[in-house]
C-alpha cells in the first residue's frame, strides 16, 4: 500500500531551502539536470531515441503507417502520439487504467509538436483525399525521477529527426524489404522543446526531480520552438492547485528562451 | 535518537573475526567442503555451500552468510521504523512505513492524552513518526511509541530513503557510521530499519552534505573502508 507520499517535513525542508536557492543535487533553481540522447534503440520502428535527463528515461519510438486522412484534413498526413506510465518507470505506478499523468504527457508532446510545425504534414499525402502518411509517436517512460514532460518532448524530438519514411510497393503498401526512399520531410531549424516550471512557496524551479516535483504546488509547461527567428511558445499547460503571479510568469518569459537556446543546443549536438 | 540502540540488534555486531567479505550473486559457490555450515541467505548444495541472495558473502568460523545489499524491507518486531501518517481513524493513526501491509498505531500509544476529537493536533496527515514494531500481524502491523528514546513524532528536518537492507552499513558497526555523520556535520540523524533516513541540520549546507554522504554509503556498501572514504567525504 505505499502510498509514496511526500512528507509535511520534507515540503517544509524544500521551501526553506529553495527560499536559499539550493538544491539537493548541488544545482541552482534554474539548473537543467544533464541530457544525454542515443539514437536507434529499436530496430523495428522508423526512428527511435533514448534521453536521459539525469536519471529520467524516456525511449521514443516513431512508427509510420499507411493509411487515410482525417475527414476535415483531406490533403495532410496524420500525427498520432501515444504514451503510458509503465510499472518499471516507477513504483508509484500501477498496472490497470492509464492515470491523469500518463494521459496528460502524450497530449503534451503532441501539442508541443503539432503546432511547432515541425512535421511538414502536407508533404504526406500518397493521394490526396485517399492515402496518407500517419506518425506515430510512442512514448515510453524507462525511468520517472521527475520532469518527463520535458524529457518526453525531447525523445519525440529527436526521434522525429531520426526517422525514415519506408518505401512502399507496387500495392501501394509498405516495403520493409527495400531500402528507404528518405527522411520524414520535416521544417529546416524547428526542434520543439518543453520547458516545464514548478513553484513551491514563492521559488520557481525547472527540471525537478521526482521528489522535488512531488513537494511543489503548481507546474506550468510551455511547449517553444523558433519561428522566424524567434522564439514562439506554441502551447501551454498548467497544472496544480496554486496559481501564478503575473510577476512570477515575467520572471518565466525571461528564462525561457535561454534554456530553450541551452536545451536545443545540446539537442543540436546530438542531431 | 541513540543510533547505538538501533544498530545493537544488528548482525553486524559480532565478536568473531571475519574474513574479508566477497560479493556473490546467488547460485555462486562460496566455499567448498563439509567443514562449512551454510547461514543466513546461503544453502548447501552438495559439497559446496552456494550463495541464495545477491550480497556479501562472509565466513564466520564454520558459518557462511550472505549479508543482501537488496531486497524490500521485512518488518520485525522490534525494528524502530520511521513512517508517515497516511491516515486517521478513530482508534489510531495509519502509518506508512514502506512494507506491502500498513502500520497501526493505537489512540493508546501516544505518550500524552490526546482527545479523539482532536487528534491531528498530535499527528497530522503527512507527519512523520519513529516508532517500534509492536507486532507482525497478518493483518497489518503494530507500532508503539513507548519502550525507547527518540520515538513519536520528528519535528523539522526532511525524510530520504536508502535500501532497507543497506541500513546496517548506513548505521555501521556499534553506530559509527552515523555517529561520525552527526559529528563532522552537526546534523540530527535517525535512520529507521525501514530505509527511511530523516536529517536535519544547522544549515541547509550542512543537511545537503550529511545526506550526500549518506547516500555515498549506501550506494557503495561493498567497498572496502567506507568509513574512511565517507570520513574524507565530510573533509
Amino acid at each position: 500500500m505505499s502510498s509514496m507520499a511526500i512528507s509535511n517535513q520534507t515540503i517544509e525542508s524544500f521551501k526553506k531551502m529553495f527560499s536559499e536557492g539550493k538544491r539537493f543535487d548541488g544545482r541552482s533553481l534554474t539548473d537543467s539536470r544533464e541530457l544525454k540522447i542515443e539514437y536507434n534503440v529499436s530496430n523495428k520502428a522508423e526512428g527511435s531515441a533514448r534521453v536521459k535527463l539525469g536519471k529520467t528515461e524516456v525511449v521514443a519510438g516513431i512508427k509510420l503507417q499507411v493509411g487515410a486522412p482525417y475527414p476535415d484534413s483531406p490533403n495532410k498526413g496524420n500525427l498520432m502520439v501515444s504514451g503510458d506510465l509503465l510499472p518499471i518507470a516507477s513504483p508509484r505506478v500501477e498496472m490497470g487504467p492509464p492515470q491523469f499523468t500518463a494521459i496528460e504527457i502524450p497530449r503534451l508532446v503532441d501539442r508541443a509538436i503539432r503546432e511547432s510545425s515541425m512535421i511538414h504534414l502536407d508533404k504526406l499525402v500518397i493521394t490526396p483525399g485517399e492515402k496518407v502518411w500517419t506518425v506515430i509517436i510512442d512514448i515510453y517512460p524507462i525511468n520517472d525521477d521527475g520532469n518527463l514532460i520535458d524529457a518526453a518532448t525531447i525523445a519525440a524530438t529527436a526521434a522525429l529527426h531520426n526517422a525514415k519514411l519506408p518505401a512502399l510497393d507496387e500495392n501501394g503498401k509498405i516495403d520493409y524489404h527495400a531500402p528507404s526512399t528518405g527522411k520524414l520531410p520535416l521544417r529546416e531549424g524547428i526542434a520543439p522543446i518543453t520547458v516545464s516550471f514548478f513553484k513551491l512557496g514563492n521559488s520557481i524551479i525547472i527540471d525537478p526531480t521526482r521528489e522535488e516535483e512531488e513537494a511543489c504546488d503548481v507546474r506550468v509547461s510551455w511547449g517553444v520552438s523558433i519561428w522566424n527567428g524567434k522564439h514562439v511558445i506554441n502551447s501551454c499547460q498548467k497544472s496544480g492547485a496554486e496559481i501564478f503571479s503575473a510577476s512570477e510568469l515575467e520572471h518565466m518569459m525571461k528564462i525561457l528562451p535561454n534554456k530553450f537556446n541551452e536545451l536545443s543546443e545540446k539537442l543540436k549536438s546530438y542531431l | 535518537m541513540d543510533s547505538k540502540q538501533i544498530s545493537s540488534s544488528e548482525e553486524l555486531n559480532t565478536n568473531v573475526e571475519s574474513k574479508k567479505r566477497k560479493l556473490v550473486v546467488p547460485g555462486e559457490v562460496i566455499v567448498s567442503g563439509d567443514d562449512y555450515l551454510p547461514g543466513e541467505g546461503a544453502r548447501r548444495d552438495g559439497k559446496d555451500v552456494v550463495a541464495g541472495r545477491f550480497g556479501l558473502a562472509e565466513e564466520l568460523g564454520r558459518v557462511v552468510k550472505v549479508l543482501a545489499i537488496t531486497g524490500a524491507f521485512i518488518p520485525k518486531r522490534g525494528n524502530v521504523v520511521i513512517g508517515r501518517v497516511v491516515d486517521i481513524t478513530f482508534s489510531g493513526w495509519l502509518i506508512d512505513i514502506d512494507y506491502a501491509g500498513s502500520g497501526f498505531l493505537p489512540l493508546d500509544e501516544s505518550p500524552r492524552f490526546v482527545s479523539k476529537s482532536d487528534m491531528d493536533q498530535f499527528l497530522a496527515i503527512g507527519d512523520i513518526v519513529v516508532a517500534k514494531i509492536w507486532a507482525v500481524k497478518s493483518k497489518g502491523i503494530d507500532l508503539s511509541l513507548q519502550g525507547g528514546k527518540g520515538l513519536g513524532k520528528l519535528e523539522g528536518g526532511f525524510v530520504f530513503r536508502v535500501p532497507p537492507a543497506r541500513v546496517p552499513r548506513v548505521i555501521g558497526r556499534e553506530g559509527s557510521m552515523v555517529a561520525m555523520i552527526k559529528e563532522k556535520t552537526g546534523c540530527t540523524v535517525t535512520v529507521g530499519q525501514n530505509g527511511w533516513v530523516w536529517l536535519k541540520g544547522p544549515t541547509v549546507d550542512a543537511e545537503i552534505k550529511a545526506r550526500k554522504v549518506i547516500e555515498f554509503v549506501a550506494d557503495n556498501v561493498q567497498l572496502e573502508g567506507l568509513t574512511e572514504k565517507a570520513e574524507e567525504m565530510l573533509g
